[in-house]
Parts: structure tokens; sequence; C-alpha cells
């Protein structure tokens, strides 16, 4: 169980309901692990600013998070946490292992666009 | 506290949000002391790095991220405010009224700073480093150590966590070699003992890594002999490095004295070489670093604060009643 404050995603199931309800869906797939929680961090903080993106995690020892373990765009990633960008259902960027603020937000910005009152 | 690029004033400025930094948040907002905690990553620091201290006194078991939490809530409801993931453009320490803007143009001031921006892993800082990082390149073991199973890994380093993550490692690689730069380990006896009994673990001295190499994935490395200057390729499926710590400093250069390692030097009460800034846990020029010694030194380093601004506050008020 992921103990963070961002929504969950439990089933591959609801991870299709996520992506096919809605435009912008960042997911971070991993564990409690130090390499993990700044990530989810960073995504709970960038919540109120990115108001045109959903924030999401998975937990990556769910059977189900096959969806993003097996993604081809995550093929050759051997570092926690996987963290997949997708636009209308598509994956537009994944990154493996820790990302800083400054990193998520570049993506963001870049795949998603500036949050509009910004 | 956000101000859209309006100044705002507090009592005191913390600067890092480790267990140094929050314990000082702890007793200055006791204190009465208007305190913002202003900190880059997640609050907690390394300590959300540790997945279980069993060294805290009080606590027999505890994950760092729950004891992080813990102390974050109790300066909470003190009263400090504590912003996570700011990035701090400018600090300016000179003077009374010290001020810290960060990069989205807002301003904080207080007569009292307590520096406790802690320090981070070190990197080798070699070509390939950061094109390998989580595709091969790791810096934890309890981590990623799953994705190498049955794989022939290297562990660069040769301190106690090297090899005790060299150890740990063998849970799921079927070989680890270390490759250490020295020709002995700067570690422990026991965990040089039961890393050299290990049978899969195996020894490269005096070497270091000069590059990682790879097209999607990293298929090894380019390994330099100290001694011979020789270099050579080392097949491997991935690297993981544990070269120790470097304080998070570099923001501080030329703005307070820092020794040769780039540490805050502090006096007994964690005072600095300037007036009114304080610091705290393991950015400071001290031998061991543990979230006990950084609770320590976020106490006394509050304390000391507290009492330098309350004098500070009874001569500018004793001023204005003789004006
Ligand atoms: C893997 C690992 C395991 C450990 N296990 C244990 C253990 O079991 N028991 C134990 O007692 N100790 C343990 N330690 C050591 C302990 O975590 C540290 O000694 C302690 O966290 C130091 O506290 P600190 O507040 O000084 O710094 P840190 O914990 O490093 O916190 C500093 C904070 O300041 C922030 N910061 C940095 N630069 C800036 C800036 N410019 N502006 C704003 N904020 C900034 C950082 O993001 C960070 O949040 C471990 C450390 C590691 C890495």
């Amino acid at each position: 169980m992921l103990y963070t404050n961002l929504k969950h995603i439990e089933s591959a199931a609801d991870h299709a309901k996520v992506i096919g309800d809605n435009e912008n869906v960042m997911i971070c797939c991993g564990r409690m692990g130090p390499m993990c929680i700044p990530v989810y961090g960073v995504m709970e903080e960038l919540e109120d600013e990115f108001k045109h993106v959903r924030f999401f995690d998975m937990e990556f020892d769910n059977p189900e998070s096959h969806v993003i373990r097996n993604a081809p765009e995550c093929r050759g990633f051997m570092g926690l946490p996987f963290t997949v960008y997708y636009k209308n259902g598509k994956i537009v960027k994944a990154t493996t292992s820790i990302q800083n603020m400054t990193q998520v937000k570049t993506i963001l910005e870049k795949e998603f666009g500036a949050p509009v009152n910004a | 506290m956000r101000n859209g690029g309006i100044a705002m004033d507090y009592d005191a400025i913390v600067i890092g949000g480790g267990p140094a930094g929050l314990t000082a948040g702890i007793y200055l907002s006791r204190a009465r002391m208007r305190t913002l905690i202003l900190n880059e990553g997640t609050v907690g620091g390394q300590m959300v790095l540790t997945h279980e201290i069993a060294n805290f006194p009080g606590v027999e078991s505890i994950s760092g991220f729950q004891l992080a939490n813990i102390m974050k809530k109790q300066a909470k409801a003190f009263g400090c405010e504590v912003r996570s993931n700011v990035t701090i453009a400018d600090l300016s320490l000179d003077g009374g009224m010290k001020s810290v803007s960060l990069d989205n143009g807002e301003t904080y001031h207080a007569p009292v700073i307590i520096l406790s921006p802690g320090g981070r892993s070190r990197t080798l800082g070699v070509p390939g480093e950061n094109k390998f990082k989580g595709r091969g390149i790791s810096y934890c073991a309890t981590c990623d150590g799953d994705f190498f199973t049955d794989k022939e890994i290297v562990v660069v380093g040769g301190g106690n966590s090297a090899l005790e993550e060299a150890v740990s490692l063998t849970k799921y690689a079927s070989k680890v070699t270390v490759v250490h730069q020295f020709d002995h380990f700067q570690a422990f006896e026991h965990a040089i003992e039961e890393a050299k009994n290990n049978e899969k673990i195996h020894f490269i001295m005096e070497t270091e890594v000069a590059s990682f190499v790879g097209d999607e994935k990293l298929d090894g490395v380019n390994l330099l002999n100290n001694v011979t200057g020789e270099g050579h390729f080392f097949q491997t499926d991935g690297v993981f490095i544990f070269i120790g710590y470097v304080p998070n400093t570099e923001f501080l250069t030329n703005k307070i004295e820092l020794n040769k390692w780039g540490e805050i030097v502090v006096g007994s009460d964690m005072n600095t070489n300037i007036s009114g800034v304080y610091a705290a846990g393991d950015s400071i020029a001290k031998r061991y670093r543990q979230v006990t010694t950084a609770v320590g030194d976020g106490t006394i380093a509050a304390m000391a604060a507290s009492q330098y601004f309350h004098q500070l506050k009874s001569k500018t008020n004793a001023l204005l009643i003789h004006l």
C-alpha cells in the first residue's frame, strides 16, 4: 500500500479508465522507497498548480501494474520509480529513477502546457 | 505563506527541512518566534532515504518517512510554516535583517537564519553517469536490487555503505565486484570481514571507474588502474555507487565561513561567523552524522538563536522607548 496523499490506481481496469477519461495524466509507479517518495512529494506539491493534469500513483509490486512495468516506453528501466505521462491515453514521456521538482515541471510544461493562471 | 513577489517578514527562517531544520522549527515556534522552514526537496531530507531507523531513542523502529512526517506535524502544530520543493535563488546574510529570495520571485526577511541544508550522496561525475541513471546505474540497493537478480554487478566504493550494500546485493546478484580506488577500505573491520567472506563478492582495488559504456542500456564500465595507469573495459549489467557524502553548501560559498570540504564552520552554540546566522546538522563541520546528532544540533542552534532574537528585540524596544 502506498501511503501518499495522491489518488491511487489499484488495477489495470482503473488505469485504462483514468487514461481514457483524462487528457493529461501523470502516474508514478513505485514503492515507499527513497527514490520514489521524493517524486510523490513533488507530485503532491504540483497538484494544486497543474490543475489541467491528473496525478496518480500505482504500487510497483501490484501485479496489475504490468500496464506500466511492461510498457514499451519503460523497456530498459532499472530504477524505481517508473513515472509515465499520458496525453489522450498515449504515453508521451516516461522516466526512470528519482526526479526533482524542476525535472518534473519541465516535462509537465512541455507535454501538457504551463498552468493556465501561472 | 505565498506572497506573489511581495516581501514577507519572519522572526526566523530555517533553510533545510531535514531532522536538524525541523527540530529547529519546533523549538523556535515553541519560543513564539514566527518561523518559516524553506526546503528544497521533500521534507525530511535524508531521513526519508532510510527504510528503518532503529537507533532513534524512544522509538523502537520507524521508517524515516514516518519519522519525518511526525517531526513536520510537530513543527506545524507549534505554528511553524513549512514550504517544500522551493529553490533559493539568492541569500543575503549581511546586516541585521537577512533576506532569502526564491526563484519564483518571493522574498522573505528575518533577523535570524538557521542553515540546515544537510548533505547528499556523492556522484562519480564521469561520462555516462547521468545517461544510465535508472538504466543500469543506481544509488539505492534496497530500491533497485531486485532488477539485478541473477546478474553480475559492480559496487563502487570502499566505505561502510559500499561494503554493507555489496553484501545485501548478493541476495539478488550472481556476482558482485567491488571497485575501490585505494589499496585498503575505509570501513569497520566487521563490514570488511563480512564482504571478504562472501563468496559472491570479488574485489578490484586501486582502480577507478573512468566512464560508463552502453547504448540504450549499460553494457559495462571503463576502469582505470591508479597504479599502472592502464585502462580496461569491464562488462557488467549494473553499477551501484556508494562513494560518500557532500554537504549541500554550494549556495553558501562566499556568504559564510566554510572549511575546505565545504562544511559550515560553527562554534559551540552552532553560531557561524555571521551574527544572527546559526547552522545545524550534517552540513556543519563535525565527525558523526546521524539523525540524533542533527536533532541535537538543531536544538542548540534554535535555543541560541532564540536568545539572540529576544536580546535583539529587547535592545530595539529599549531604543524605541528612549526615542
Ligand atoms: C541511506 C541512509 C541511511 C541512514 N540511516 C540512518 C539511521 O539509521 N540512523 C541515523 O540516525 N541516521 C541515518 N542516516 C543519517 C541521517 O539521515 C542524517 O544524518 C540526517 O538526516 C541529517 O539531517 P540534516 O537535517 O542535517 O540534513 P538532511 O537530512 O540532509 O536534510 C537537509 C534538507 O535540506 C534541504 N536542502 C538542501 N539544500 C537546500 C537549499 N539550498 N535550500 C533549501 N533546502 C535545502 C534538503 O532537500 C533536505 O531536505 C542515514 C542516511 C542515509 C543517506
